[in-house]
C-alpha cells in the first residue's frame, strides 16, 4: 500500500494532462505521467496496473487468509461509493482512502481537536490573513454570464456580486444543472453533466451517549475503543450489504464505521458524556418503494442502532440523542447532489483526465472566467484540499500571474 | 530418451489454439508434434454425442471472434469447414411474448418496439465499429512489455497509443471514458428499453465472473467487438464446433505438423534450465528444444512443469491467478421443435437470449458472489439443428444452452446441486417455451468443475483464465509469461490463458508461433 501510495501522491497536486491535446503542456504533463510510471520498473508497473483495476476482495485475497482480516481492510475500499469489494476498481478506492499522510506518516489517521470543524475553520482562518472575505449565509443562485464570460453571481436575496473569475466548490451537478444557465454552455457539456455519477450509497449517525458503551469483546482499558471500530466479519457481509444498494434499500445488515472521538477530545461533549461518529454503508439516496419519509429514515436509523447494540449491550440504554442522516439529508443539508460524499463517484471513467467531465478536466469550465475547484475534480474528495490547490494554480496561470 | 532431435518442437494439448500453433510452426518449417491426451483433437471446441444419434458443440457453441483473415490464412474452407449459418440474429426473450428481434443490419423490429433505442444502437455499433478497428491489431500481436529499453516494445506502446489518437477527438474521450465502465451504467446513459439492456449487458458478461454493475465490463465488450472487428458475425459450422478443430487438424497436417491422440503428457521435461521435452503418462519420453504449451497456465506451470523450476515469487502470481469457471452448459435433446409463444419459428434459427434486463443478470450474478447457482439464470440459447439437420435424427433437435452463473464451487457441491439447477434451468426456459420441458427425452449438464475434468482445464473457465483488466495484455496470464515465453527458456504457452484470451479466437495461438518464430531466428 505504501508502495502505491508513494506513486500516486505526486499526481495529486497536478493538473491531468488532456490525452487527446497536442498542446505543449498537455504533452509535457501526459510525458510526467509516463516517466513517473517508467521510474517504477517493470515489476511494479505490472503491479500499479493489476492494482488500479482489481477488485478490493481478490487483491486481499492474494495477502490475507483470515475473513475478520479481509473483513476489516475491505471497509475503505467501499465508503462513499457505489461499488462492492468484489467490484473491479475497488482496490483503487481503497487507495484513496490511504493516501493521505499526517505528520509524514503516509496513510496515517488522526482527529482534528474540535472535530472537523476544525480544519475547516483554520483554513478560513489562513484565507482571511491572506486577504480574502468570507460571507455566511450567503447561498448563491446563479452564477452570471455575458457574452461567453462569467461576470458574477446573484444570491438568494437578489443582490449581484460582479468579479471577472468565478470559482465553483459546488459540485458539477449543482453547479451546471442548477446555477448556470443552459444556454451558456454547449449541449453536449451539459449531457455529459447529467451522465456524471454522483449516487449517495452513505449515511450517517451523530449520537450524544451518557456514557462510554461497552463492548464485551474489546478487552477492559484495551485502546482499541479509540479507533474506528467495525463490526463487520465477512467479506460476504461487506458484499451482501452493497447488494441491498443495488435494490434500493438501506442495508440490512450495514457495514459501520464508528468513532468515539471524545475519548480522545473531551472539548466535544459536557464532561462525562461521550460523542459516537458512525458512517453507515449502505444507504441509497433513491429507494425502490418510494421517497424517503422520516419514518423511514428512523427505521434506517434502528437498523443501524440495533447492528451496533449486537455488539454492545448497554448501548441502547446509553443514548441521549440520535441524529440520523440519509443521503437525501446530506443533500438537503450540505448540498451535495444526492448526498455523495466525494461530489461523484471514484470509478475509472471519472478518474484523472476524465473527472469531472473529459476535455473539462483542467477547472476550467466551458465559460470563460468560470472554474470548479471541488471534489467533482481530480484528485477528488475525502478533505483533502488538493482540487482546491489545483484550481487555484490554473486560475493564476490564466491570470499570468504564476510563472 | 528416444530418437533425439526428431522434433523441433513439441505441443502440448491440441484445442484450437494448439492446432493452430502447429499449423503455424509446421509452415515456417518447423517439425512439429503436437499431443492431445484425448482420443480426438479439438480441446474445448469440439462436438460430441451426449445422447444416442444428438450430437452439439460441448462447450463454446457459436463461431464469432475468430478473424475472417485468420480462417482464410489457414484455409479452413479448403480444408472443409463449411457453415450451416452465418449472421446469426439475436432474439431478446420477453416472458410475456413481446420479444425483441434484432440482427446484423436489421433493427425493424427494434425500430417498432423502441424507436430511440433503434437509433441509439445504430449510432452505439457504428461507434463500436470504428473502436473495434483501431483495437484489432491489439490482440493480434505479443504485448509488449513495459519499461523495457526494447524497440520492439516501445513502438508497440507508441502503436497502440497512436492508434487510439487516430480515433479522433471525440471517440478517443469516449473510449477512455468507457473503457473501464460497467455496462450498466453506459446502457442507462444510452438506451431505454430493458429488453435491449439485458442483451447488451449478456454479451459484456458472458464467460466472466461479473455482474454487469461490475467496473470492467466494458473491457470484455470491447474486447468481443475488436475479436469480430465490430461486424455482428454470429456462425454455427456444419457439424458443430468440431468441425472447426477438424479443419484446423487438417491444416497443421497439411503444412506437416505430427498430430497425436490418446497421448497425455505427464511432465514437461527440464534439463540444464532449459526445457528438453515430454514425457507421457505412459512413460514415453519425447525430446525438443521447444515445447509450447495449450493447457491452462496452473496445469502448465504447477502440474505439467512443477514449481521446483521456477522461482516463489512467479509460483505464488500463477496460483493467484482468477481461474475459477461460472459459466455452466445444459445440452437438451429434444423430440421436436419447441415452441416459443410470440416466437415465428424461422427465428428459432438465432440465438435466443434470456436476460430480460440488466438487473435480472445482476441478481442472477448476486448468486455467485455467494458460491450459489443463480436462482433465475441468464442464458444463451441456440437450436443448431434449425440450420443443420445431422446434429440429431431426423425431425428431432438438440437444444445447447449457456447458462450463467454457474460457480466452480457450489455449497453443498455439485454432485447435490446439479438435479436441482438443471431443473431450474428448464424451469426459467419454460417461461418462455412453457411445452419445452415435455419434449425433452435426454440432458446434459456441464459445470465447471466437469468442464475441468473433461476439457482438463484448471478450474473449468473457458477462457483459462478471467479476462479482466488486471488479467489483461501483459498482465495475462501473470507478467513474466505475458509474451508467451516463460521463465524457463524454450517453453511457451499458447492457450486462451494468454493475450488475447479464448472464445475460440485462435490469436493466441498464432501470435504464440510467430513468437517462437521469432526467438528461434
Amino acid at each position: 500500500m505504501l508502495r502505491h501510495c508513494r506513486f500516486i501522491k505526486p499526481l495529486l497536486l497536478r493538473e491531468p494532462p488532456d490525452p487527446t491535446s497536442f498542446r505543449p503542456r498537455d504533452l509535457q504533463e501526459l510525458l510526467f505521467l509516463g516517466k513517473h510510471f517508467h521510474k517504477l520498473g517493470e515489476a511494479r508497473m505490472y503491479d500499479t496496473m493489476r492494482f488500479f483495476t482489481m477488485s478490493c476482495a481478490d487483491m486481499l485475497e492474494e495477502y490475507f487468509e483470515s475473513e475478520i482480516v479481509k473483513a476489516h481492510l475491505s471497509g475503505s475500499s467501499i465508503i462513499g461509493t457505489a461499488l462492492g469489494p468484489r467490484s473491479p476498481g475497488s482496490a483503487y478506492v481503497l487507495l484513496h482512502h490511504y493516501m493521505g499522510s499526517i505528520d509524514g506518516a503516509v496513510g496515517a489517521w488522526g482527529f482534528a481537536r474540535g472535530g472537523m470543524g476544525a480544519i475547516t475553520q483554520a483554513l478560513a482562518k489562513s484565507f482571511q490573513a491572506s486577504g480574502g472575505t468570507v460571507r455566511a449565509s450567503a447561498p448563491v443562485e446563479q452564477i452570471l454570464v455575458r457574452g461567453g464570460r462569467a461576470t458574477g453571481v446573484v444570491l438568494a436575496g437578489g443582490e449581484e456580486l460582479h468579479a471577472p473569475v468565478v470559482v465553483s466548490n459546488m459540485d458539477v451537478k449543482r453547479t451546471f444543472l442548477e446555477t448556470v444557465a443552459p444556454e451558456h454552455l454547449p449541449p453536449e457539456f451539459v449531457e455529459q453533466v447529467r451522465r456524471f455519477k454522483i449516487r449517495g450509497s452513505s449515511g450517517k449517525l451523530n449520537i450524544a451517549l451518557d456514557g462510554l458503551p461497552h463492548f464485551p469483546a474489546i478487552p477492559q482499558g484495551s485502546p482499541s475503543t479509540r479507533g474506528d471500530m467495525h463490526i463487520t466479519d465477512t467479506l460476504e457481509m461487506v458484499e451482501r450489504a452493497y447488494d441491498d444498494w443495488k435494490e434500493g434499500r438501506w442495508s440490512r445488515e450495514p457495514y459501520v464505521d464508528m468513532l468515539i472521538p471524545t475519548q480522545i477530545d473531551p472539548t466535544m461533549t459536557p464532561d462525562g458524556k461521550h460523542y459516537m461518529s458512525v458512517f453507515v454503508q449502505y444507504c441509497p439516496y433513491k429507494l425502490a418503494d418510494g421517497e424517503w419519509t422520516p419514518e423511514k429514515r428512523q427505521a434506517f436509523g434502528n437498523t443501524v442502532i440495533d447492528a451496533i447494540a449486537r455488539h454492545s449491550p448497554d448501548f441502547k440504554s446509553l443514548i441521549l440523542h440520535a441524529e440520523i442522516r440519509t443521503p437525501k439529508d446530506i443533500e438537503n443539508e450540505v448540498g451535495l447532489t444526492e448526498g455523495n460524499i466525494f461530489q461523484g463517484e471514484l470509478t475509472f471513467d471519472q478518474l484523472l483526465f476524465n473527472r469531472p467531465i473529459p476535455g473539462y478536466a483542467q477547472y476550467r469550465a466551458p465559460v470563460r472566467g468560470m472554474y470548479m475547484c471541488g471534489s467533482s475534480t481530480h484528485p477528488g474528495g475525502g478533505v483533502m484540499g488538493a482540487p482546491g490547490a489545483n484550481s487555484a494554480n490554473a486560475i493564476l496561470r490564466d491570470l499570468g500571474r504564476l510563472q | 530418451m528416444s530418437a533425439a532431435g526428431q522434433y523441433d518442437a513439441i505441443i502440448v494439448g491440441g484445442g484450437h489454439n494448439g492446432l493452430v500453433c502447429a499449423a503455424f510452426l509446421a509452415r515456417s518449417g518447423k517439425r512439429v508434434l503436437l499431443l492431445e491426451a484425448a482420443d480426438h483433437l479439438g480441446g474445448a471446441a469440439v462436438t460430441r454425442e451426449f445422447a444416442p444419434g444428438f450430437r452439439v458443440s460441448a462447450c463454446a457453441h457459436l463461431l464469432h471472434v475468430m478473424p475472417p483473415a485468420l480462417m482464410r490464412e489457414l484455409g479452413l474452407e479448403a480444408h472443409g469447414l463449411k457453415l450451416a449459418a452465418a449472421s446469426l440474429p439475436s432474439v431478446a426473450l420477453a416472458e410475456d411474448g413481446r420479444h425483441l428481434s434484432f440482427g446484423p443490419g436489421d433493427l425493424a423490429a427494434l425500430t417498432s418496439a423502441a424507436p430511440g433505442d433503434a437509433a441509439a444502437l445504430a449510432d452505439w455499433q457504428a461507434f463500436l465499429k470504428r473502436v473495434a478497428r483501431a483495437l484489432h491489431p491489439l490482440l493480434t500481436e505479443t504485448p509488449p512489455r513495459l519499461g523495457t529499453d526494447a524497440w520492439r516494445d516501445r513502438a508497440a506502446l507508441l502503436g497502440i497509443g497512436w492508434r487510439i489518437r487516430r480515433l479522433g477527438r471525440r471517440d478517443m474521450r469516449e473510449l477512455l471514458r468507457i473503457g473501464g465502465m460497467c455496462v450498466h451504467d453506459l446502457l442507462e446513459e444510452r438506451f431505454a428499453h430493458p429488453l435491449i439492456k439485458g442483451a447488451l449487458a449478456l454479451d459484456a458478461v458472458l464467460g466472466t465472473n461479473l455482474g454487469p454493475r461490475s467496473p470492467g465490463t466494458m473491457v470484455s465488450l470491447l474486447y468481443r467487438v475488436a475479436a469480430s472487428q465490430g461486424a455482428d458475425v454470429l456462425a454455427l459450422p456444419q457439424g458443430g464446433l468440431g468441425a472447426l478443430s477438424e479443419a484446423l487438424a487438417r491444416s497443421a497436417r497439411a503444412a506437416g505438423a505430427e498430430l497425436r491422440t490418446g497421448a497425455p503428457v505427464a511432465r514437461i521435461l527440464v534439463r540444464e534450465d532449459r526445457v528438453a521435452g515430454v514425457a507421457l503418462a505412459s512413460g514415453e519420453e519425447l525430446a525438443a528444444p521447444i515445447v509450447v504449451s495449450n493447457a491452462d497456465p496452473k496445469t502448465t506451470f504447477l502440474g505439467l512443469l512443477g514449481p521446483q523450476h521456477l522461482d516463489a515469487g512467479f509460483t505464488r502470481r500463477v496460483s493467484q491467478v482468477r481461474s475459477r469457471g461460472f459459466t455452466a452448459k445444459l445440452h437438451l435433446a429434444l423430440e421436436r421443435l419447441p415452441q416459443f409463444p410470440g416466437l415465428a419459428e424461422a427465428a428459432l434459427r438465432g440465438r435466443l437470449l434470456v436476460a430480460p434486463s440488466s438487473d435480472y443478470i445482476e441478481r442472477a450474478y448476486n448468486h455467485a458472489k455467494y458460491n450459489e447457482f443463480s436462482e433465475r439464470p441468464m442464458l444463451e440459447v441456440t437450436i443448431p439443428t434449425v440450420s443443420d439437420a445431422t446434429l440429431a435424427p431426423s425431425g428431432k433437435h438438440v437444444m445447447s444452452v449457456i447458462v450463467q452463473y454457474a460457480p466452480y464451487t457450489v455449497k453443498q457441491g455439485w454432485a447435490a446441486q446439479r438435479g436441482p439447477f438443471t431443473a431450474q434451468v428448464l424451469a426459467t426456459l419454460a417461461r418462455y417455451a412453457p411445452e419445452l420441458p415435455a419434449a425433452v427425452s435426454a440432458s446434459e449438464l456441464l459445470t465447471p468443475e466437469d468442464i475441468e475434468r473433461e476439457f482438463r482445464i484448471n478450474g473449468g473457465h473457458w477462457h483459462h483464465a478471467e479476462l479482466t483488466l488486471d488479467q489483461f495484455m501483459m498482465t495475462r496470464p501473470v507478467p513474466g509469461a505475458a509474451q508467451y515465453q516463460t521463465p524457463v527458456p524454450g517453453l511457451y504457452l499458447c492457450g486462451a490463458g494468454c493475450h488475447p484470451g479464448g472464445g475460440v479466437m485462435g490469436l493466441a495461438g498464432r501470435n504464440a508461433a510467430r513468437q517462437v518464430i521469432r526467438e528461434a531466428a
